[in-house]
């Protein structure tokens, strides 16, 4: 066993109202520099909905994440043995996304409104490329050009997730009675087994051992771009201005001192919590190579029980520290994802063990005869719990999106928040139809105990913002390895330091 | 007087910019170290720019390096009339691929506005000079037959002479203008290295990742039991 640490952050999807207070608060901190413009380290997007950059789950175009060949894990993006095609591709990356699967980042030029002479029509403020500073024609694509599935035949029907559904499903999209969608917010997922480190020659993408944090060390970045390619999230973003590649640091100097990362932090719908995993490196390579159909389950498994008194003796030996374990014990990811299970992971399989879980949204139960009439919701049933593969989201499309195609742990997961909020409600109101002994069938189904519903309802509602931020702080004093140079030298500066000079081209 | 200032003394101004502005840029301002790649605004042009220029140029280089370490396996191997045809035709190619390669790059560099908003006076510089040495590299192979030959015969002693601190411009101070060029502007290209995005090529990190495991991890403290790597498959 090889305990290591792991910060993680959970999505209750039901909450997410698609404000993106998130990613313009994480914009704020981290992405307003030249380059880095068209960076959302945070961002979110409509499902269906062909994403940012478009259609990045399209791993046939862009061969990011791992497959298993001949029993051994390989990177997708090398398509033959061996990584010497990597070295090969370095010229040029056949897989790359350009720009233009993001969007140009632009301005507005604003001085007109207030410079331009007097004439006879209202002055514009026309955009402005921010690449070449030269006025653009109009703008064709944005950060969330199709949220609330605008313009949905044009990009909807491209998401990837589609796959497998019935043509009556598909209605969803086009069907006003039918439709639906719901917002997957994503920052980079700090993966157990990261193609993104996996694909880097340089070897300046690492995982930080404490917190599983993964970064990219910008001394030692040559620009291969590997790691755009290779990442199947498409997290890291090329800086095209400076000639290095930035990701997501899970607001690293932030939650080193325990305070909730910057999305987090500012999420209005309040879906967030961040917690510690426990979990045993010795064995990603194999839970890597599970099969799709119980890949999530093996992904549970490799999350060890910080409760366990042999997990957390052998955690005290290898020298992880004692408010990590106290948080561990406390962690809302390990509640939610392994204890409850009604969390999951985006995409398991692209196998690279995303740390990030989802709570997959429920919808209004769709009766299917009233439906082709016309109707959809049919009052005088009020079955959710037995019914709840018949949600308006198809299970089929929530399993393409976090169960690597295995329809049963969303069943499950939401089963079991149903489950739970039949049992409150028959808490607060007795009014659930068979009463009690009802909704205790209900939670023996599901295996959950009432005291497991009154934990996830305070939870995912109740909760303060410690208890949905179990974030210990970083022992930093043991550092064995301070530069007082470096100390010095960063002091007074931000972002990279007091790098103030262009470095490629000329500014505009 | 001329010959002796270009070839006897200008080659160690020229090094020795280019070995301590090499170093100076690794230790004092390592994040400015990059291939400062384009191919994220425009992938398209540069699919028939940087792969033929890459694998021409570095190929031809390859052939420059074995001829300065061990010119006697040139001249045996160029012994045999049919071997000899063989490299000279070999290295013609090539350097006509680098030029198809380098005059794409600069065509795309000229036209394409995202590209053009962010090359600086030293990415011209740099085709340039590039352009200069790929061309006169090419006359020499052309008029001046067979050119791997004198390569070893003439200009490979004056390299030596001149890195073993004892410049003897007599080797080359009777070569063709041409010829001339292509030296000379072959030292300005090493002193450039520092200055321009040329640096990629100096210190590549890449070579470790053919043996190195998928993973890396880095600690920031040592840990009571286990090494740097997290997943030893390679
Ligand atoms: C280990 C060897 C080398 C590697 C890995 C390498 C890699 C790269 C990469 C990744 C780029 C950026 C391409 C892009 O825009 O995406 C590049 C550009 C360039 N390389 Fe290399 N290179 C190598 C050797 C060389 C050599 C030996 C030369 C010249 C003698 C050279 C000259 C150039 C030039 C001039 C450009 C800029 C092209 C432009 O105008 O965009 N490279 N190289
Ligand atoms: S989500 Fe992508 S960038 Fe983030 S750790 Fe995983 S592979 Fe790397
Ligand atoms: S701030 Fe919260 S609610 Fe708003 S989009 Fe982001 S994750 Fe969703």
């Amino acid at each position: 066993m090889d305990i290591r640490a792991q910060l993680s952050m959970n999505f209750h999807m039901d909450k997410c109202i698609g404000c993106h207070t998130c990613s313009v608060s994480c914009k704020n901190v981290w992405t307003t520099r030249r380059g880095a413009e068209y960076m959302w380290w945070n961002n979110v997007e409509t499902k269906p909905g062909c994403g940012y950059p478009l259609t990045w789950e399209d791993q046939e175009r862009y061969r990011g994440g791992w497959e298993v060949s001949g029993g051994s894990l390989r990177l997708k993006l090398l398509k033959g043995p061996g990584k010497i095609r990597t070295l090969a591709n370095i010229f040029f990356q056949p897989n790359l996304p350009t720009i233009d699967d993001y969007y140009e980042p632009f301005t507005f030029d604003y001085q007109n409104l207030f410079n331009a002479p007097a004439g006879d029509d209202q002055p514009v403020a026309r955009p402005k490329s921010l690449i070449t500073g030269e006025f653009m024609e109009k703008i064709v694509l944005g950060p969330n050009w199709d949220d609330d599935m605008g313009g949905s035949p044009l990009y909807a029907s491209n998401d990837p997730n589609l796959k497998g559904l019935s043509e009556s499903q598909k209605e969803l999209l086009t069907k006003f009675h039918k439709l639906f969608f719901f917002y997957l917010p994503r920052i980079c997922n700090h993966c157990l087994n990261p193609a993104c480190v996996a694909s880097c020659p340089s070897g300046a993408i690492y995982k930080r051992g404490e917190d599983g944090i993964v970064l990219i060390d910008q001394d030692t970045c040559r620009a291969w771009r590997f790691c755009v390619s290779a990442c199947p999230y498409k997290k890291p973003y090329y800086n095209w201005a400076n000639g290095k590649s930035e990701k997501c640091i899970f607001c690293y100097p932030r939650t080193e001192t325990g305070q909730a990362n910057a999305c987090a932090h500012a999420c209005t719908g309040r879906i967030r919590s961040v917690g510690v995993l426990f979990y045993d490196a010795d064995r990603i390579e194999e839970i890597a190579k599970t099969p799709d159909e119980r890949l999530v389950e093996a992904m549970r498994e490799i999350l060890l029980d910080p409760c366990d008194p042999k997990v957390v003796e052998e955690a005290k030996r290898v020298g992880i520290d004692e408010n990590w374990i106290k948080a561990a014990q406390n962690s809302p990811s390990y509640n939610l994802f392994k204890k409850w299970r009604i969390a999951l992971p985006n995409h398991p399989e692209f196998r690279t063990l995303p740390m990030n879980f989802y709570i997959p949204p429920m919808s209004p139960i769709l009766h299917n005869a009233k439906a082709d009439a016309g109707g959809t919701f049919d009052p005088e049933n009020m079955d959710f719990f037995h019914q709840i593969d018949k949600m308006r989201v198809p299970v089929r499309f929530l399993a393409n999106l976090f169960g690597a195609g295995n329809e049963q742990v969303v069943i499950e997961s939401l089963k079991r928040q149903m489950a739970a909020r039949l049992y409150r409600r028959q808490q607060r109101f007795g009014d659930v139809a068979g009463g009690n002994s009802a909704v205790s069938q209900m939670l023996n189904s599901v295996g959950l105990t009432p005291n497991d519903c009154d934990e996830i309802y305070r939870l995912v509602s109740l909760a303060t913002f410690q208890e949905r931020f179990v974030i210990p702080e970083t022992h930093r004093e043991a550092q064995s390895t301070v530069d007082p140079r470096l100390m010095y030298e960063k002091r007074g500066t931000v972002g990279f330091g007091n790098k103030k000079k262009e470095l490629i081209g000329r500014q505009w | 007087m001329i010959n002796t200032m270009l070839f006897g003394a200008a080659p160690y101004v020229l090094l020795t910019l280019a070995i301590a502005g090499i170093i100076y840029r690794y230790t004092m301002s390592k994040y400015t170290w990059s291939s400062q790649s384009s191919q994220f605004l425009e992938n398209r042009t540069l699919f028939f720019g940087s792969f033929p220029w890459h694998y021409g140029i570095m190929l031809i280089l390859t052939g420059h390096i074995i001829g300065l370490i061990i010119p006697s396996v040139i001249l045996g191997w160029n012994s045999a009339p049919a071997r000899l045809y063989l490299l000279e035709l070999t290295g013609l190619s090539l350097g006509f691929l680098a030029l198809f390669g380098l005059l794409t790059l600069i065509y795309r560099r000229l036209t394409n506005v995202r590209v053009k908003a962010l090359t600086s006076g030293w990415d011209v510089l740099v085709l340039l000079i590039l352009l200069i040495q790929v061309v006169t590299g090419l006359g020499n192979a052309i008029l001046y037959r067979w050119g791997s030959n004198w390569y070893a015969g003439a200009a490979v002693p004056w390299m030596w002479s001149v890195l073993s601190f004892q410049p003897n411009v007599d080797f080359v101070s009777n070569l063709p203008v041409v010829t001339k060029v292509h030296i000379f502007n072959a030292m300005l290209f090493f002193a450039l290295i520092p200055f321009s995005r040329l640096a990629h090529f100096v210190v590549i990190n890449p070579y470790k990742y053919l043996w190195r495991p998928y993973q890396v991890v880095r600690w920031y403290r040592p840990r009571t039991a286990r090494t740097e790597h997290l997943v030893q498959y390679k």
